[in-house]
C-alpha cells in the first residue's frame, strides 16, 4: 500500500506521518510537495499537521488553493483514502472535502495534551481494526479545532455515521468537562459521505510507538492498510 | 479603485474571541457592554475595471477566499474611484 504525505509550506508533522508509514508500518511512503499537480501510483493520502501558510487569513484557507489540491480533490473523488490530521483536517473543511468549519478554542488558547477519544463507527477504512465504544488516547494540539456546522449538517453527519470520534473522558463519558475545545456534539473526527475521507483533530501518528506512551494512533494507520489488502484490493 | 471588506461570524455562531474581549472590557469597568463580535477588515487595491465588475470580483473573491461562507458573512465597500 503506497501512502504520499502532502507538504505545504509550514506542515511540521509531516515528517512524522512518514516516519509512521515508512519505519513503523512498514509501507512504501512519499513527500508530495504542495507544487506538484499530479498524484499517480498512490493508495493513501495524508494531509499532515502543521500551520500552512502561517494560518493567515483562516486555518487551512490558502492551502486549499494550494496547486496540489485539484489533484488531491481529483483522488477523493476517485476514492482514494485520504486522512487529513489537525491542520490537514482545516484544509480538507476550507476545501470542502469534508463540512462544517473551524472555530478558535472556546479556551483561546493553544491546547496541546493527551486526550481521550470514543469510536463511533468502527466500520470504515480508518477504524476497521477499533471496536465501537471502544476509548483511544491521543493527543491534541490546536488552536482551532472547535468544530462547527449548521443544525441540518449535524443531523447529517449523525444519520450518516459520518462522526467517527468523539471526546470523552477516561471511561467514555462524553461530556462538556471532557470537551478540549468547544466542538460541537464533541466532535474530534469526521468522515465524508463517500466514505473514503477522514479529518481528525489528534494525532494518531504521535502515539504509533510504545516508546512515545502509546500506540493508539497506530490501529488508525493499520486500518487503513487492512482495508486498502482486504476490501479494496 | 480601493475597496474595503468587512468579514463577520454568521449570527449564532459562538465567538470566543468576542467574549474574551467582552469580559476584559468588564474587567476594565465598561459594564455597559453586552456583546462584542471581533471580525477582519480587509483593504484591496485593484484597477482596471468599472465599479459593477469590482463589485462582482470582489464578492467572487470573498466567497471563495477572504470569507469561509460556513461561519462568515461578508461586506464589500468600494470607498474610492
Amino acid at each position: 500500500m503506497k501512502f504520499g504525505v502532502v507538504v505545504f509550506p509550514g506542515s511540521n508533522c509531516d515528517a512524522d506521518c512518514y516516519h509512521v508509514i515508512k519505519d513503523v508500518l512498514e509501507q512504501p511512503v512519499d513527500y508530495i510537495w504542495h507544487r506538484e499537480k499530479e498524484i499517480k501510483g498512490y493508495d493513501a493520502l495524508i494531509l499532515p499537521g502543521g500551520f500552512s501558510y502561517g494560518d493567515y487569513l483562516r486555518t487551512g484557507a490558502i492551502a486549499r488553493f494550494s496547486p496540489v489540491m485539484p489533484a488531491v480533490m481529483e483522488f477523493a473523488d476517485q476514492g482514494g483514502l485520504i486522512i487529513g490530521i489537525c491542520n490537514g483536517f482545516q484544509i480538507l473543511l476550507e476545501a470542502g472535502l469534508l463540512p462544517g468549519a473551524m472555530l478558535r478554542n472556546r479556551s483561546l488558547t493553544f491546547i496541546c495534551k493527551p486526550v481521550w477519544l470514543k469510536v463511533q463507527n468502527e466500520a470504515t477504512p480508518f477504524t476497521n481494526q477499533l471496536q465501537k465504544g471502544e476509548v483511544l488516547q491521543i493527543p491534541i494540539a490546536h488552536g482551532e479545532g472547535n468544530y462547527f456546522c449548521d443544525p441540518s449538517t449535524l443531523q447529517s453527519l449523525k444519520d450518516n455515521n459520518q462522526i467517527l470520534f468523539t471526546y470523552c473522558g477516561p471511561n467514555g463519558e462524553e461530556d462538556d468537562i471532557h470537551n478540549p475545545n468547544g466542538s460541537m456534539a464533541n466532535i474530534a473526527g469526521i468522515r465524508n459521505c463517500k466514505g473514503n475521507v477522514l479529518g481528525m483533530m489528534p494525532h494518531p501518528e504521535r502515539c504509533s510507538e510504545e516508546v512515545l506512551g502509546g500506540t493508539d494512533g497506530f490501529k488508525i494507520f493499520a486500518s487503513m492498510l487492512k482495508w486498502c489488502q482486504e476490501v479494496r484490493l | 479603485m480601493k475597496a474595503t471588506i468587512y468579514v463577520t461570524l454568521k449570527q449564532g455562531v459562538l465567538d470566543p474571541q468576542g467574549e474574551a474581549v467582552k469580559n476584559s472590557l468588564h474587567v476594565l469597568g465598561y459594564q455597559e457592554v453586552n456583546e462584542v463580535r471581533v471580525g477582519k477588515y480587509v483593504e484591496i487595491w485593484l484597477e482596471g475595471k468599472n465599479r459593477a465588475e469590482a463589485q462582482k470580483e470582489l464578492e467572487e473573491m470573498s466567497d471563495k477566499l477572504l470569507a469561509n461562507p460556513v461561519i462568515e458573512d461578508f461586506r464589500v465597500e468600494i470607498t474610492e474611484g
